[in-house]
Protein backbone atom coordinates (compact mmCIF):
# COMPACT_ATOMS: atom_id res chain seq x y z
CA UNK A 1 0.00 0.00 0.00
CA UNK A 2 1.60 3.28 -0.86
CA UNK A 3 2.07 5.79 2.18
CA UNK A 4 1.11 9.33 1.25
CA UNK A 5 1.54 12.68 3.38
CA UNK A 6 -0.09 15.55 3.98
CA UNK A 7 1.14 18.79 4.28
CA UNK A 8 -0.38 19.65 7.45
CA UNK A 9 0.84 22.95 7.94
CA UNK A 10 -2.39 24.62 7.06
CA UNK A 11 -5.51 24.10 4.60
CA UNK A 12 -7.94 21.57 3.72
CA UNK A 13 -5.54 18.78 4.23
CA UNK A 14 -7.82 16.44 6.62
CA UNK A 15 -10.52 16.53 3.00
CA UNK A 16 -7.22 15.23 0.98
CA UNK A 17 -6.60 12.65 3.70
CA UNK A 18 -10.12 11.37 3.40
CA UNK A 19 -9.73 11.14 -0.20
CA UNK A 20 -6.55 9.79 -0.12
CA UNK A 21 -7.39 6.87 1.71
CA UNK A 22 -11.12 5.94 0.04
CA UNK A 23 -8.59 5.88 -3.18
CA UNK A 24 -6.34 3.29 -1.56
CA UNK A 25 -3.11 4.53 0.60
CA UNK A 26 -1.85 4.83 3.94
CA UNK A 27 -2.17 8.36 4.99
CA UNK A 28 0.09 10.53 7.46
CA UNK A 29 0.02 14.08 7.99
CA UNK A 30 3.61 15.63 7.88
CA UNK A 31 4.65 18.87 9.62
CA UNK A 32 7.86 17.56 10.10
CA UNK A 33 10.87 17.24 8.09
CA UNK A 34 11.61 13.53 9.98
CA UNK A 35 7.55 13.34 8.89
CA UNK A 36 8.36 13.89 4.86
CA UNK A 37 11.10 11.28 4.84
CA UNK A 38 8.64 8.84 5.97
CA UNK A 39 6.65 8.77 3.09
CA UNK A 40 6.74 7.86 -0.54
CA UNK A 41 4.35 10.89 -2.03
CA UNK A 42 3.55 13.70 -0.80
CA UNK A 43 -0.17 15.90 -1.33
CA UNK A 44 0.18 19.77 -0.67
CA UNK A 45 -3.51 21.15 -0.44
CA UNK A 46 -5.81 24.10 -1.11
CA UNK A 47 -5.04 26.60 1.94
CA UNK A 48 -3.43 30.27 2.36
CA UNK A 49 -0.25 29.76 0.05
CA UNK A 50 0.99 32.92 1.64
CA UNK A 51 0.76 30.96 5.63
CA UNK A 52 2.36 27.85 4.16
CA UNK A 53 5.17 29.79 2.84
CA UNK A 54 6.11 31.57 5.96
CA UNK A 55 5.49 28.04 8.23
CA UNK A 56 8.02 26.14 5.36
CA UNK A 57 10.78 29.01 5.47
CA UNK A 58 10.54 29.20 9.41
CA UNK A 59 10.32 25.56 10.42
CA UNK A 60 13.27 24.89 7.53
CA UNK A 61 10.97 22.60 5.42
CA UNK A 62 11.53 24.38 2.23
CA UNK A 63 14.72 22.86 0.98
CA UNK A 64 13.74 19.37 2.61
CA UNK A 65 10.63 19.58 0.49
CA UNK A 66 12.22 20.68 -2.92
CA UNK A 67 14.94 17.57 -2.13
CA UNK A 68 12.03 15.08 -2.12
CA UNK A 69 10.53 16.25 -4.84
CA UNK A 70 13.49 15.48 -7.16
CA UNK A 71 13.10 11.80 -6.54
CA UNK A 72 8.91 11.65 -5.03
CA UNK A 73 5.97 12.29 -6.46
CA UNK A 74 4.12 15.47 -5.51
CA UNK A 75 -0.25 16.65 -6.06
CA UNK A 76 -0.45 19.94 -5.59
CA UNK A 77 -4.42 21.44 -5.38
CA UNK A 78 -4.78 25.76 -5.58
CA UNK A 79 -2.40 26.68 -2.93
CA UNK A 80 -0.41 23.27 -3.71
CA UNK A 81 0.02 24.51 -7.42
CA UNK A 82 1.24 28.31 -6.48
CA UNK A 83 3.96 26.59 -4.16
CA UNK A 84 5.12 23.90 -6.78
CA UNK A 85 4.79 26.47 -9.83
CA UNK A 86 8.16 28.47 -11.12
CA UNK A 87 7.24 31.64 -11.21
CA UNK A 88 4.11 33.04 -9.09
CA UNK A 89 2.70 36.99 -9.37
CA UNK A 90 -0.45 38.84 -7.82
CA UNK A 91 2.07 39.25 -5.72
CA UNK A 92 5.33 37.76 -6.26
CA UNK A 93 6.43 34.94 -3.91
CA UNK A 94 8.79 32.55 -3.96
CA UNK A 95 8.53 28.77 -4.81
CA UNK A 96 9.54 25.10 -5.26
CA UNK A 97 9.82 25.46 -9.07
CA UNK A 98 9.18 21.95 -9.46
CA UNK A 99 6.59 22.15 -12.31
CA UNK A 100 7.49 24.46 -15.27
CA UNK A 101 4.24 26.78 -14.45
CA UNK A 102 3.51 30.10 -14.02
CA UNK A 103 0.62 31.06 -11.90
CA UNK A 104 -1.68 34.00 -10.73
CA UNK A 105 -2.85 33.83 -7.72
CA UNK A 106 -6.61 34.80 -7.33
CA UNK A 107 -7.46 35.77 -10.48
CA UNK A 108 -10.92 34.44 -11.10
CA UNK A 109 -11.55 37.40 -7.96
CA UNK A 110 -12.62 37.03 -4.73
CA UNK A 111 -14.80 34.51 -3.08
CA UNK A 112 -18.07 35.28 -4.80
CA UNK A 113 -16.65 34.21 -7.97
CA UNK A 114 -15.95 30.56 -7.13
CA UNK A 115 -17.64 27.93 -8.64
CA UNK A 116 -18.37 24.04 -9.32
CA UNK A 117 -18.06 23.42 -13.31
CA UNK A 118 -17.87 20.20 -14.71
CA UNK A 119 -14.61 19.62 -17.19
CA UNK A 120 -13.42 17.34 -19.58
CA UNK A 121 -9.81 15.78 -18.69
CA UNK A 122 -7.55 13.41 -20.81
CA UNK A 123 -7.92 9.86 -19.61
CA UNK A 124 -10.54 10.81 -16.78
CA UNK A 125 -13.72 11.90 -18.88
CA UNK A 126 -16.03 14.66 -17.21
CA UNK A 127 -14.59 15.41 -13.73
CA UNK A 128 -16.15 17.85 -11.12
CA UNK A 129 -14.00 20.92 -10.82
CA UNK A 130 -15.04 23.29 -7.73
CA UNK A 131 -12.66 25.80 -8.00
CA UNK A 132 -12.36 28.25 -4.64
CA UNK A 133 -10.27 31.82 -5.04
CA UNK A 134 -8.44 29.43 -7.55
CA UNK A 135 -5.28 30.77 -9.00
CA UNK A 136 -4.62 30.83 -13.06
CA UNK A 137 -1.91 28.78 -14.83
CA UNK A 138 -0.82 31.50 -17.13
CA UNK A 139 2.47 29.62 -18.98
CA UNK A 140 2.72 26.24 -18.98
CA UNK A 141 6.56 24.40 -19.80
CA UNK A 142 7.60 22.76 -22.75
CA UNK A 143 7.89 19.31 -20.51
CA UNK A 144 4.40 20.19 -18.89
CA UNK A 145 1.31 18.11 -20.26
CA UNK A 146 -2.07 19.73 -19.51
CA UNK A 147 -4.48 16.87 -18.83
CA UNK A 148 -7.56 19.57 -18.49
CA UNK A 149 -8.77 23.13 -19.54
CA UNK A 150 -11.39 25.21 -18.11
CA UNK A 151 -12.18 28.37 -20.64
CA UNK A 152 -9.31 28.09 -22.10
CA UNK A 153 -6.95 28.05 -19.07
CA UNK A 154 -5.08 24.76 -18.11
CA UNK A 155 -6.63 23.51 -14.73
CA UNK A 156 -5.04 19.56 -14.69
CA UNK A 157 -1.24 19.52 -15.42
CA UNK A 158 1.16 16.82 -15.15
CA UNK A 159 5.47 17.39 -15.27
CA UNK A 160 7.01 14.08 -15.12
CA UNK A 161 6.21 12.92 -11.23
CA UNK A 162 4.00 15.99 -10.16
CA UNK A 163 0.63 16.09 -10.33
CA UNK A 164 -1.53 19.77 -9.98
CA UNK A 165 -4.81 20.98 -10.12
CA UNK A 166 -5.98 24.66 -9.39
CA UNK A 167 -9.47 23.27 -8.44
CA UNK A 168 -10.30 21.11 -5.84
CA UNK A 169 -10.60 17.01 -6.43
CA UNK A 170 -10.88 16.55 -2.71
CA UNK A 171 -14.00 18.28 -2.40
CA UNK A 172 -15.57 16.14 -4.45
CA UNK A 173 -17.10 12.71 -4.17
CA UNK A 174 -15.49 11.33 -6.63
CA UNK A 175 -11.64 10.12 -5.71
CA UNK A 176 -10.51 9.42 -9.41
CA UNK A 177 -8.06 12.53 -9.59
CA UNK A 178 -6.56 10.62 -5.94
CA UNK A 179 -6.55 7.90 -7.20
CA UNK A 180 -4.37 8.56 -10.32
CA UNK A 181 -1.80 10.10 -8.34
CA UNK A 182 -1.65 7.00 -6.02
CA UNK A 183 -0.80 5.73 -9.04
CA UNK A 184 1.91 7.92 -9.44
CA UNK A 185 3.28 6.85 -6.02
CA UNK A 186 3.22 3.21 -6.48
CA UNK A 187 4.74 3.14 -9.50
CA UNK B 1 -30.35 19.18 3.79
CA UNK B 2 -29.24 22.01 3.01
CA UNK B 3 -26.06 20.76 1.36
CA UNK B 4 -26.64 21.92 -2.34
CA UNK B 5 -23.88 22.59 -4.30
CA UNK B 6 -23.81 26.55 -3.03
CA UNK B 7 -23.35 25.37 -0.08
CA UNK B 8 -20.81 23.21 -0.25
CA UNK B 9 -19.14 26.16 -2.13
CA UNK B 10 -19.36 28.23 1.10
CA UNK B 11 -18.02 25.57 3.57
CA UNK B 12 -15.12 25.28 0.75
CA UNK B 13 -13.13 28.41 1.87
CA UNK B 14 -13.99 27.82 5.58
CA UNK B 15 -12.26 24.25 4.79
CA UNK B 16 -9.18 26.73 3.45
CA UNK B 17 -8.78 28.45 7.11
CA UNK B 18 -8.35 24.99 8.89
CA UNK B 19 -5.21 24.60 10.94
CA UNK B 20 -5.04 28.47 10.59
CA UNK B 21 -5.08 31.58 13.10
CA UNK B 22 -7.82 34.70 11.77
CA UNK B 23 -6.82 37.76 13.62
CA UNK B 24 -8.98 41.02 14.22
CA UNK B 25 -6.82 44.17 12.82
CA UNK B 26 -8.39 47.54 12.53
CA UNK B 27 -6.34 49.10 9.96
CA UNK B 28 -4.36 48.44 7.08
CA UNK B 29 -1.15 48.41 9.04
CA UNK B 30 -2.46 45.76 10.98
CA UNK B 31 -3.75 43.93 8.62
CA UNK B 32 0.15 43.64 7.20
CA UNK B 33 1.52 42.79 10.17
CA UNK B 34 -1.11 39.88 10.05
CA UNK B 35 -0.37 38.48 6.82
CA UNK B 36 4.09 38.28 7.78
CA UNK B 37 2.60 36.59 10.48
CA UNK B 38 1.08 33.67 8.88
CA UNK B 39 -2.45 34.72 9.45
CA UNK B 40 -4.78 32.34 7.28
CA UNK B 41 -7.34 35.21 7.26
CA UNK B 42 -8.02 39.07 8.95
CA UNK B 43 -11.47 40.19 10.51
CA UNK B 44 -11.81 43.43 9.42
CA UNK B 45 -13.24 45.98 12.31
CA UNK B 46 -13.33 49.12 13.27
CA UNK B 47 -12.15 48.43 17.08
CA UNK B 48 -11.18 45.04 19.19
CA UNK B 49 -13.83 43.66 21.41
CA UNK B 50 -11.83 44.79 24.75
CA UNK B 51 -12.14 48.21 23.27
CA UNK B 52 -15.96 48.02 22.39
CA UNK B 53 -16.34 46.53 25.86
CA UNK B 54 -14.34 49.63 27.38
CA UNK B 55 -16.25 52.20 25.18
CA UNK B 56 -19.59 50.72 25.62
CA UNK B 57 -22.57 52.12 22.92
CA UNK B 58 -23.97 50.58 19.79
CA UNK B 59 -21.09 48.72 17.98
CA UNK B 60 -22.10 48.84 14.60
CA UNK B 61 -20.83 47.48 11.18
CA UNK B 62 -17.09 48.99 10.26
CA UNK B 63 -16.93 52.24 7.62
CA UNK B 64 -16.48 50.84 3.82
CA UNK B 65 -13.61 52.57 3.35
CA UNK B 66 -11.80 51.09 6.07
CA UNK B 67 -12.81 47.40 4.70
CA UNK B 68 -11.90 48.21 1.63
CA UNK B 69 -8.50 49.53 2.58
CA UNK B 70 -7.50 46.80 4.57
CA UNK B 71 -8.85 44.27 1.31
CA UNK B 72 -6.54 46.09 -0.38
CA UNK B 73 -3.38 45.65 1.67
CA UNK B 74 -3.68 41.93 2.21
CA UNK B 75 -4.09 38.99 -0.42
CA UNK B 76 -5.47 36.78 2.14
CA UNK B 77 -8.96 36.42 3.05
CA UNK B 78 -10.95 39.19 4.39
CA UNK B 79 -13.99 38.98 7.04
CA UNK B 80 -16.18 41.59 8.24
CA UNK B 81 -18.82 41.44 10.71
CA UNK B 82 -22.60 42.46 10.41
CA UNK B 83 -25.37 42.88 13.64
CA UNK B 84 -27.22 40.48 14.49
CA UNK B 85 -30.49 40.26 12.76
CA UNK B 86 -29.03 43.13 10.33
CA UNK B 87 -29.61 41.67 6.36
CA UNK B 88 -28.78 45.46 5.21
CA UNK B 89 -25.40 45.41 6.99
CA UNK B 90 -25.07 41.71 5.18
CA UNK B 91 -25.87 43.10 1.98
CA UNK B 92 -23.40 46.20 2.15
CA UNK B 93 -20.68 43.97 2.92
CA UNK B 94 -21.32 41.17 0.30
CA UNK B 95 -22.07 44.40 -2.50
CA UNK B 96 -18.28 45.03 -1.06
CA UNK B 97 -17.14 41.34 -1.86
CA UNK B 98 -15.85 40.71 1.40
CA UNK B 99 -15.22 36.78 1.30
CA UNK B 100 -16.85 35.79 5.12
CA UNK B 101 -19.35 37.82 7.06
CA UNK B 102 -19.14 37.02 10.50
CA UNK B 103 -22.88 37.72 12.35
CA UNK B 104 -21.44 38.79 15.47
CA UNK B 105 -22.46 39.29 19.20
CA UNK B 106 -19.44 41.59 19.67
CA UNK B 107 -21.79 44.50 17.44
CA UNK B 108 -24.91 45.54 19.26
CA UNK B 109 -27.59 42.92 18.17
CA UNK B 110 -30.03 44.63 15.91
CA UNK B 111 -32.84 42.17 15.93
CA UNK B 112 -33.95 40.78 19.01
CA UNK B 113 -35.67 37.49 18.19
CA UNK B 114 -34.27 36.86 14.29
CA UNK B 115 -30.62 35.93 13.36
CA UNK B 116 -30.35 36.20 9.38
CA UNK B 117 -31.55 34.35 7.09
CA UNK B 118 -27.88 33.88 5.64
CA UNK B 119 -29.15 31.54 2.63
CA UNK B 120 -30.15 33.40 0.39
CA UNK B 121 -26.51 35.19 0.10
CA UNK B 122 -23.92 34.17 -1.92
CA UNK B 123 -21.44 35.16 0.24
CA UNK B 124 -20.48 32.30 3.47
CA UNK B 125 -21.68 33.61 7.15
CA UNK B 126 -19.66 32.46 10.31
CA UNK B 127 -21.86 32.72 13.27
CA UNK B 128 -20.98 32.24 17.24
CA UNK B 129 -22.73 29.12 19.55
CA UNK B 130 -22.56 28.77 22.82
CA UNK B 131 -23.94 24.84 22.68
CA UNK B 132 -25.23 22.74 19.80
CA UNK B 133 -28.68 23.57 19.11
CA UNK B 134 -27.59 27.03 18.54
CA UNK B 135 -24.67 26.13 16.44
CA UNK B 136 -27.47 23.69 14.56
CA UNK B 137 -29.83 26.76 14.26
CA UNK B 138 -27.38 28.97 12.49
CA UNK B 139 -26.47 26.27 10.29
CA UNK B 140 -30.08 25.62 9.60
CA UNK B 141 -30.35 29.65 8.11
CA UNK B 142 -27.40 28.87 6.57
CA UNK B 143 -23.80 29.69 8.52
CA UNK B 144 -21.28 27.53 7.01
CA UNK B 145 -19.31 27.72 9.77
CA UNK B 146 -19.83 28.06 13.62
CA UNK B 147 -16.87 29.69 15.66
CA UNK B 148 -17.88 28.69 19.49
CA UNK B 149 -18.73 32.07 21.36
CA UNK B 150 -16.15 32.30 24.46
CA UNK B 151 -16.12 35.77 25.91
CA UNK B 152 -14.85 37.81 23.21
CA UNK B 153 -12.48 40.48 24.64
CA UNK B 154 -12.16 39.45 27.41
CA UNK B 155 -8.42 37.20 27.15
CA UNK B 156 -9.83 34.90 29.71
CA UNK B 157 -10.04 31.32 28.07
CA UNK B 158 -12.34 29.67 30.29
CA UNK B 159 -15.72 30.95 28.49
CA UNK B 160 -14.20 29.67 25.32
CA UNK B 161 -13.60 26.29 27.02
CA UNK B 162 -16.98 25.63 28.42
CA UNK B 163 -18.61 26.65 24.91
CA UNK B 164 -16.40 24.03 23.38
CA UNK B 165 -16.44 21.37 26.14
CA UNK B 166 -20.21 22.09 25.70
CA UNK B 167 -20.64 21.17 22.26
CA UNK B 168 -18.44 18.25 22.06
CA UNK B 169 -20.19 16.36 24.93
CA UNK B 170 -23.42 17.30 23.38
CA UNK B 171 -21.99 16.11 20.12
CA UNK B 172 -20.94 12.72 21.28
CA UNK B 173 -23.82 11.87 23.81
CA UNK B 174 -26.07 12.06 19.99
CA UNK B 175 -23.52 9.78 18.70
CA UNK B 176 -24.90 6.65 21.31
CA UNK B 177 -28.94 6.98 20.95
CA UNK B 178 -30.57 5.21 19.02
CA UNK B 179 -33.00 6.88 15.95
CA UNK B 180 -36.08 6.40 17.83
CA UNK B 181 -34.78 8.77 20.74
CA UNK B 182 -33.30 11.19 18.14
CA UNK B 183 -36.43 13.59 17.80
CA UNK B 184 -36.40 14.29 21.65
CA UNK B 185 -33.26 15.52 21.00
CA UNK B 186 -34.41 17.90 18.42
CA UNK B 187 -37.05 18.82 20.61
CA UNK B 188 -34.61 19.08 23.60
CA UNK B 189 -31.75 21.29 21.29
CA UNK B 190 -34.73 23.14 19.18
CA UNK B 191 -33.06 22.80 16.03
CA UNK B 192 -34.12 20.62 13.29
CA UNK B 193 -34.31 17.11 12.92
CA UNK B 194 -31.78 16.18 9.88
CA UNK B 195 -28.96 18.34 11.33
CA UNK B 196 -29.75 16.34 14.53
CA UNK B 197 -29.24 13.38 12.24
CA UNK B 198 -26.49 14.48 10.99
CA UNK B 199 -24.78 15.09 14.08
CA UNK B 200 -25.75 11.41 15.47
CA UNK B 201 -24.34 9.61 12.02
CA UNK B 202 -20.71 11.48 11.87
CA UNK B 203 -20.07 12.89 15.41
CA UNK B 204 -19.12 16.74 14.38
CA UNK B 205 -20.86 19.48 12.55
CA UNK B 206 -21.80 19.64 9.09
CA UNK B 207 -19.50 22.77 8.47
CA UNK B 208 -15.98 23.75 10.13
CA UNK B 209 -16.26 24.25 13.87
CA UNK B 210 -13.87 26.99 14.65
CA UNK B 211 -13.27 28.67 18.38
CA UNK B 212 -12.78 32.05 19.42
CA UNK B 213 -13.57 34.50 22.43
CA UNK B 214 -10.89 34.64 24.75
CA UNK B 215 -7.72 33.50 22.93
CA UNK B 216 -4.59 35.74 24.55
CA UNK B 217 -1.61 33.11 24.33
CA UNK B 218 -0.03 30.51 22.00
CA UNK B 219 -0.84 28.11 24.60
CA UNK B 220 -4.62 29.01 24.95
CA UNK B 221 -5.12 28.87 20.72
CA UNK B 222 -3.17 24.85 21.37
CA UNK B 223 -5.58 24.16 23.81
CA UNK B 224 -8.47 24.99 21.47
CA UNK B 225 -7.31 22.93 18.68
CA UNK B 226 -7.06 19.95 21.15
CA UNK B 227 -10.31 20.54 22.65
CA UNK B 228 -11.27 20.06 18.84
CA UNK B 229 -11.15 23.64 17.05
CA UNK B 230 -10.26 23.11 13.37
CA UNK B 231 -9.10 26.88 13.19
CA UNK B 232 -8.57 29.76 16.04
CA UNK B 233 -9.89 33.40 15.85
CA UNK B 234 -7.57 35.68 18.35
CA UNK B 235 -9.81 39.38 18.47
CA UNK B 236 -8.10 41.53 21.04
CA UNK B 237 -5.24 39.01 21.91
CA UNK B 238 -2.70 39.81 19.52
CA UNK B 239 -3.40 43.87 19.18
CA UNK B 240 -3.80 44.35 22.92
CA UNK B 241 -0.82 42.48 23.47
CA UNK B 242 2.67 44.40 24.07
CA UNK B 243 4.02 42.81 21.25
CA UNK B 244 1.63 41.83 18.33
CA UNK B 245 4.18 41.26 16.05
CA UNK B 246 5.46 38.04 18.15
CA UNK B 247 1.98 37.09 19.71
CA UNK B 248 0.45 36.84 16.24
CA UNK B 249 3.86 34.75 15.15
CA UNK B 250 3.94 32.15 17.86
CA UNK B 251 0.17 31.42 17.76
CA UNK B 252 -0.36 31.12 14.74
CA UNK B 253 2.94 28.38 15.36
CA UNK B 254 1.51 27.06 18.00
CA UNK B 255 -2.24 26.46 16.15
CA UNK B 256 -0.18 24.51 13.31
CA UNK B 257 1.67 22.65 15.71
CA UNK B 258 -0.48 21.94 19.38
CA UNK B 259 0.25 18.33 18.99
CA UNK B 260 3.76 18.77 20.10
CA UNK B 261 4.25 20.82 23.14
CA UNK B 262 8.00 20.99 22.38
CA UNK B 263 6.76 22.97 19.31
CA UNK B 264 3.95 24.63 21.90
CA UNK B 265 6.85 25.53 24.19
CA UNK B 266 9.07 27.14 21.25
CA UNK B 267 5.75 29.16 20.54
CA UNK B 268 5.54 30.34 23.80
CA UNK B 269 9.01 30.59 24.68
CA UNK B 270 8.98 32.71 21.03
CA UNK B 271 6.98 36.06 23.48
CA UNK B 272 9.83 36.06 25.52
CA UNK B 273 8.66 38.23 28.40
CA UNK B 274 6.26 39.96 26.49
CA UNK B 275 2.65 40.59 28.31
CA UNK B 276 -0.07 39.09 26.71
CA UNK B 277 -3.30 41.72 26.96
CA UNK B 278 -4.47 42.08 30.27
CA UNK B 279 -7.42 39.19 31.14
CA UNK B 280 -11.01 40.18 32.58
CA UNK B 281 -12.27 37.55 35.56
CA UNK B 282 -15.64 36.65 33.18
CA UNK B 283 -17.45 34.99 36.28
CA UNK B 284 -16.84 38.95 37.99
CA UNK B 285 -18.50 40.45 35.06
CA UNK B 286 -22.70 40.79 35.57
CA UNK B 287 -24.56 39.04 32.65
CA UNK B 288 -25.93 41.84 30.81
CA UNK B 289 -22.53 42.48 30.21
CA UNK B 290 -21.38 39.31 28.37
CA UNK B 291 -21.61 39.86 24.59
CA UNK B 292 -22.35 34.93 24.47
CA UNK B 293 -25.50 36.12 25.71
CA UNK B 294 -26.35 38.02 22.73
CA UNK B 295 -28.05 35.87 20.21
CA UNK B 296 -30.28 32.44 21.00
Amino acid sequence: MAHIGVLALQGDYEKHARSLERAGAQVSEVRTAAELNAVEGLVIPGGESTTMLKLLDRESLFEPLREFGATKPIFGTCAGAILLATKVENPEQVSLGLVDIGVRRNAYGRQLDSRVVSIDADGFGALEAVFIRAPIIRTVGPGVTVLARYNGDPVLVEQGLHLVATFHPELSTDDRVHAYFVKKVTG
Amino acid sequence: MILNEEFRLKIGLAEMLKGGVIMDVTTPEQAAIAEKAGACAVMALERVPSDIRKDGGVARMSPVSMIRGIMAEVSIPVMAKARIGHYMEARVLEALEVDYIDESEVLTPADEDNHIDKRPFKVPFVCGAKNLGEALRRISEGAAMIRTKGEAGSGNIVEAVRHMRTIQREMKQLTVLSHDELYAEAKRHQAPIELIEYVAANGKLPVPNFSAGGVATPADAALMMAMGAETVFVGSGIFKSHDPARFAKAIVKATTYWKDPAKVMEACDEVGVSEPMRGLDTSKLPAEELMANRGW
